[in-house]
């Protein structure tokens, strides 16, 4: 038997829908998916990130050939006008007609547009699908005035994404304060001051009457009280309406306010559909998160798929409501709510912790007798979040003094977390992917021991992120509890972690790898603990790299201060600061790589790379580089390779910073030093972003007042933004923070552990990474600033002083008993330059010589 | 054993102090290419300096050390483990390589053909 389904909605949920059905493999199931838009499923979670960098396709949903699989038709661009029940045919409004024998409405929603006289004026707009998001830049680039009509979770994203368009930005609600369903007045306050110092307006208790012509700008926006505001476009984001309009003319039964009514299975009152996400009205709620509408998705695909293969339905998975707790991030600014926020609850008692210097509210709602966590409000910092929502969910016991779960550690005792062993088995730790406890200890159990290998088995922590800290404390309980050890050792010579080795360097002051293996270790050392010991040992005390004692721990690229290439060449980068060259410099390069025959090529990093160079050849090309003024690029080292810029105020029409001059100063400042990973940074000159900083391990975007410093951001295998550490920096201070950054990561990343990695274990994420370098938690910034100075006052060339050290010099020869060349490197012609040639191109050369002899 | 003729030379390549402690070069012979390693003040190994899983002649300038009983060399280029003593590719045995003789003579090295 054939079912046909026909779902309408190809957003988040409806897409949920299909990857779960598709998970199930049911064998005789025809899925027609009815798209509105031009495009399949996208995260609309992260819309805003749009204006930050995302492209249509980072934002996509669906995984390549996912609408490829036998029995899935995706129709695109069209819309679902009419339900015929009786006969079950769709009708699209192009009059094409489709049967079903199952009907799934996933609809959403529409944004809510208030009846205001003038509100459908040119440069008014909405903010849902990538064409608003598309409208809106269009708009934007012909406007410098902005306002978002809604202070809600929503309105907020928006106004981040007019901010990243490089407007000046308004918020307008109608309600005495921002997020008012989420947060209380304090809460408010605080998140608004926080919004207001990066530098928007607020305007709150506003009732907008009419939006007419402007006199300085497009319109003018009047308020109830005889105020106005001028600005050239509006956004409306004042929540959201449920698309249930099919519902009402095929009469499935809506709410009062809208929504179709579902039971626990999400069925309509037609049994042949469902309605799920935010269409769909359950026990008098709708639900406008991504969680429960996923959570509906999975209900309707066992429910369906129990149909197929005909199993009974008792013991299936049921809706039953979802908490809508949520925590979320706007503009740099932690905001969460947990339940009862508002302290609803009759007889319930509430604490609450502010902090105005550091711009932190926190608020906790407990039951009368004290013993049960009812909800709370985090604003500013929410890294309690995760333990919080599960201490409420599951009921646990609150400790004596409740008040403890959010305030500040003092005396250096930690505050007290949640204790993973009392939480049950079936307690959802994961709600983007409904993962429980219990699932994630049987990962645990079947050989998932680290974080990596624990997301891929279980899909926890892959959506929001959220429960990452939490998911690993579970992982870490788990293995204690297996007699696993979390083992640290960083080889089988050392039974210490490079951080320990780092402390144990500084502490004993140990400047020798022989010295450290005596002391510490056992055995000869390999290639996994000498090039950490050898990074280390530059860390601290920068000596030349090559001198006698340190020229055994280094890797060939570092051995021979040049990347080796897979026939055993090297290839040549010479530093250009901040991308900036000049033309005889550049002519310089030009001549050199024609002289020696080496293949040019221009890296990510914006500076040339000169490939194919021979061993005995590279002191001879860098005595003309240096020659010529250049210096070492570091591309060989885990080190500080390049700061792109982007041409800043200079030149370009949008700039306000000098983002080169900067740029040229930090890669002066930072070349050479020595970290556990590369370490790349980017300088942009205004909100447009062209030099991606926000890809880099240290990202400094232009702000009118200064510089926005973010952090532990990486493109490569598994590319990640950076996050914001510190807004609107001056320069010194910028410097300071980035010097108190590195020597951090230095000090406790482990061996080639990238900085984003490195974030993602730091226990308390970015807020305790902001906490350390701004606040100076550990109190340990003069000593992070006076290890990097020694590093920046010490520094000199690698390559200078490698082609003046004669001892060094007679190193870079293929043959320790002949001055020839090695012979196995052959490279053919391709667009007019080398390539080295593929091992039966080399071979056939080989085989030719004989041949050549005959002739003669 | 008696056959002169199968009886090959030593071949003196380098000095001893031109091989840094812990680190290796690479010497021709006729036309092959040895790797030669230096371990410590005066333990030497030679073994063929053609890395058979990338074909490129990069050995000596691995990474050498020891993983448990056994002294190796890391490829540049792949990080595969070279036993020092008998040339055993410790990840793909298939990938082994050849050992050489080594012998110092005063201050000078020699190597021959490990088969000789």
């Amino acid at each position: 038997m054939t079912m046909k389904l026909v779902v309408i909605g190809n957003g988040m949920v409806g897409h949920k829908l299909l990857e779960e059905l598709s998970a199930l493999r049911p064998l005789g199931l025809d899925i027609t998916v009815l798209c509105e838009e031009g495009r399949p499923a996208y995260d609309r979670v992260h819309l805003s990130e749009f204006f930050s960098g995302k492209s249509e396709y980072d934002l996509s949903l669906v995984t390549p050939g996912f609408f490829d699989q036998p029995g899935m038709h995706l129709r695109l661009a069209t819309r679902a006008v009419r339900i015929d029940r009786a006969i079950k045919r769709v009708t699209t409004a192009d009059g094409e007609i489709i049967p079903y024998d199952k009907l799934v409405l996933a609809m959403g929603s529409t944004p809510f547009v208030p009846s205001i006289p003038g509100n459908d004026r040119p440069g008014c707009l909405v903010y849902r699908t990538l064409d608003d998001l598309g409208a809106l830049a269009g708009w934007g680039a012909r406007s410098t005035h902005g306002v978002v009509v809604g202070g809600g979770l929503l309105g907020l994203e928006c106004a981040k994404a007019l901010r990243d368009l490089g407007l000046e930005t308004h918020v307008v609600e109608f309600a005495p304060r921002l997020m008012a369903v989420q947060v209380d007045d304090i809460g408010g306050q605080i998140l608004r001051r926080t919004i207001e110092a990066l530098g928007l307006t607020v305007h709150t208790g506003k009732n907008t009457v009419e939006i007419v012509d402007g006199e300085t700008a497009r319109h003018r926006m009047k308020f109830a009280d005889g105020g106005y505001l001028e600005t050239d476009l509006i956004v409306f984001s004042a929540g959201i309406r449920p698309r249930d309009e099919l519902a009402r003319q095929s009469e499935l039964g809506v709410g009062e306010r809208g929504g179709i009514m579902v039971d626990n299975f999400c069925r309509t009152r037609d049994r042949d559909v469902y309605a799920i996400g935010e269409c769909a009205l359950w026990g008098g709620k709708l639900f406008g998160l991504v969680a429960p509408g996923y959570e509906m998705a999975r209900v309707v695909a066992s429910h369906l798929h129990a149909l197929l293969t005909r199993k009974q339905s008792s013991g299936l998975p049921e809706f039953a409501g979802a908490d809508m707790s949520t925590k979320l991030k706007l503009m740099g600014v932690d905001v969460a709510s947990i339940g009862d926020a508002h302290g609803a609850t009759p007889g319930s008692r509430s604490y609450q912790f502010s902090d105005g210097r550091r711009q932190v509210y926190k608020k906790l709602v407990v039951s009368e007798d004290g013993k049960r966590l009812l909800g709370g409000v985090l604003v500013g910092d929410a890294a309690e979040y995760g333990t919080l929502l599960q201490m409420m969910i599951n009921g646990l016991e609150l400790p004596e003094a409740p008040e403890s779960l959010i305030l500040p550690a003092s005396g250096g005792g930690a505050a007290p977390g949640l204790a993973i062993d009392a939480l049950p088995a079936t307690a959802q730790i994961c709600s983007c992917n409904n993962v429980t406890k219990g699932q994630l200890c049987e990962a645990v159990i079947a050989g998932a021991t680290s974080i990596g290998a624990l997301q891929a088995a279980t899909r926890a922590g892959t959506t929001c992120g959220g429960c990452v800290p939490l998911v690993t404390q579970i992982m870490k309980a788990q293995m204690k509890r297996q007699g696993l050890v979390v083992n640290h050792s960083l080889c089988e010579h050392f039974a210490y972690s490079r951080q320990e080795l780092y402390h144990l360097v500084r502490v004993e002051r140990i400047r020798r790898f022989d010295d450290l293996l005596a002391r510490h270790g056992t055995g000869l050392g390999c290639d996994i603990c000498k090039p950490t010991v050898a990074s280390i040992l530059a860390s601290c005390w920068n000596e030349f790299v090559l001198q006698q004692e340190h020229v055994s721990l280094q890797d060939s690229n570092d051995y021979f201060l040049a990347n080796i290439q897979k026939d055993g060449t090297y290839s040549v980068v010479p530093r250009m600061p901040g991308g900036e060259v000049t033309p005889d410099g550049l002519i310089v390069v030009g001549q050199i790589a024609k002289k020696y025959g080496l293949y040019t090529k221009l890296t990510g990093g914006q500076r040339v790379d000169m490939f194919g160079a021979r061993l005995e050849q590279l002191p001879l090309i860098w005595e003309e580089l240096i020659a010529a003024g250049f210096e070492s690029g570091h591309a060989y080292g885990k080190s500080l390779r390049t700061v792109k810029s982007c041409v800043g105020s200079t030149w370009c029409r949008y700039g306000v910073q000098d983002s080169v001059g900067t740029a040229i100063d930090l890669e002066h400042r930072y070349k050479g030093l020595r970290s556990p990973h590369k370490l790349k940074f980017g300088v942009s000159g205004c909100a447009r972003e062209c030099a991606e900083a926000q890809g880099k391990d240290v990202g400094v975007i232009a702000t009118e007042k200064g510089w926005n410093l973010y952090v532990c951001g990486n493109g490569g295998m598994k590319p990640r933004h950076a996050e914001l550490l510190a807004g609107d920096l001056d320069t010194a201070t910028l410097i300071r923070y980035i010097d108190r950054f590195l020597m951090f990561y230095i000090r406790t990343a482990d061996r080639l552990q990238r900085t984003s990695a490195w974030r993602d274990n730091l226990e308390g994420g970015m807020d305790y990474l902001r906490d350390v370098i701004v606040n100076d938690r550990l109190g340990i910034v003069a000593e992070l600033e006076a290890e990097m100075r020694h590093v920046v006052d010490t520094y000199e060339c690698e390559w200078k002083r490698a082609v003046s050290d004669p001892a060094v010099r007679r190193r870079f020869h293929h043959f320790v008993n002949s001055d020839a060349g090695d012979e196995r490197v052959v490279f053919v012609p391709e667009r007019g330059q080398i390539r080295p040639a593929a091992p039966t191109e080399r071979r056939r050369r080989h085989e030719r010589i004989p041949v050549v002899v005959e002739t003669e | 054993m008696n056959d002169h003729a199968t009886i090959i030379e030593w071949t003196s390549i380098c000095d001893i102090d031109d091989i840094v402690p812990d680190t290796g070069v690479c010497a021709l012979l006729d036309d092959e290419q040895v790797a030669v390693f230096r371990i410590g003040a005066g333990d030497f190994y030679a073994i063929d300096n053609v890395d058979p899983v990338s074909e490129a002649a990069v050995l000596s300038r691995g990474l050498v050390g020891s993983l448990t009983e056994r002294i190796v060399v890391a490829s540049p280029i792949h990080k595969q483990h070279f036993d020092l003593r008998t040339g055993e590719c410790l990840e793909a045995p298939e990938y082994s390589v050849r050992t050489w003789q080594v012998r110092r003579q005063g201050s000078t090295l020699q190597i021959r053909r490990g088969d000789a």
